[in-house]
């Protein structure tokens, strides 16, 4: 107690000591998130990650190439898909995931374990980024690959660009390859 | 714990200047604490920071920036403009309370 008065009374001569939200070491960070999958799974990494940043005034880009893209085309984006197979963290058979419908029952119960924790599917969760003023950018030779244009994609894709360009925006940048 | 003195009431604070003990807050320090870190509370402020004091009073702890978001109807995008660079830190600060636990 002897040790909290005596604080007091010092700091209460001086100036209220405050958070430092803006820390001029923190102006000016960048992240850069590589988001290549189009599992259900491995969707929320790179989401969760560049909502963070986001929320601690991180500028965050995030860039979507190969089957990345099933995150940011409008067809598939609501329909990512969790699978046994190949995962062996699940610690069942693997035999077991190959079973038809099984895929269906994976995806099932991982969107409602994620829901349970109010966590947004992916296309909300997107719309939450940009909202937080996230930037989304699409891989050009993934979309010449699948044939898609930016009528495919979210609206809010900032644009269909190549490596060069998306290197080129991200200079400075901390960079995650998921 | 550090203490320390703001407008005129003194507060107990932990090492990142929050404050730990939720009833010491009142509208006066409300208003104050943002002074402190730049923002001059309109309406649509005191309604964010109302609904957090409410939200904890009945959870224990605070809302995320999304639960904010959904709960009380507010663009997330609204919340970045109210509370600019960090505003699930700043919100919980204005509000008396410990940084938001949640990822998401």
């Amino acid at each position: 107690m002897t040790t909290a008065t005596t604080q007091t009374d010092q700091t209460a001569q001086s100036a209220p000591f405050v958070p430092v939200f803006d820390s001029p070491e923190s102006q000016g960070r960048k992240l850069a998130i590589i988001c290549s999958k189009g599992n259900l799974d491995m969707a929320y990494p790179g989401l969760i990650l560049a909502n963070a940043a986001l929320g601690e005034g991180v500028e965050t880009h995030l860039f979507f190439t190969f089957w990345g893209f099933d995150m940011i085309n409008k067809k598939t984006s609501g329909d990512l898909k969790f699978t046994m197979l190949g995962n062996t963290a699940t610690h069942l058979p693997q035999g077991l995931g190959g079973i038809p419908g099984m895929t269906h029952l994976a995806t099932s119960q991982m969107k409602k374990a994620i829901a349970d924790l109010d966590v947004p599917e992916v296309p909300e969760f997107l719309d939450q980024i940009v909202g937080s003023g996230g930037h989304l950018w699409a891989c050009r030779m993934s979309a010449d690959m699948q044939h898609l244009t930016e009528d495919d994609l979210r609206d809010d894709v900032e644009g269909i660009i190549s490596a060069s360009d998306f290197i080129e925006l991200t200079e400075g940048a901390q960079l995650l390859f998921i | 714990m550090p203490t320390t003195t703001i407008a005129g009431h003194a507060v107990e604070v932990n090492d990142e200047g929050f404050l730990t003990h939720p009833d010491q807050w009142s509208d006066d320090l409300g208003s104050e604490l943002a002074r402190l870190i730049g923002i001059e509370l309109t309406d649509d402020h005191w309604k964010l920071v109302h609904f957090l004091r409410d939200d904890f009073a009945h959870l224990g702890e605070t809302a995320t920036l999304r639960r904010v978001s959904t709960q009380t109807g507010t663009p997330i995008k609204s919340l970045f403009d109210l509370f600019p660079g960090k505003p699930a830190k700043k919100m919980a600060y204005v509000a008396g309370l410990p940084k938001p636990k949640g990822c998401v």
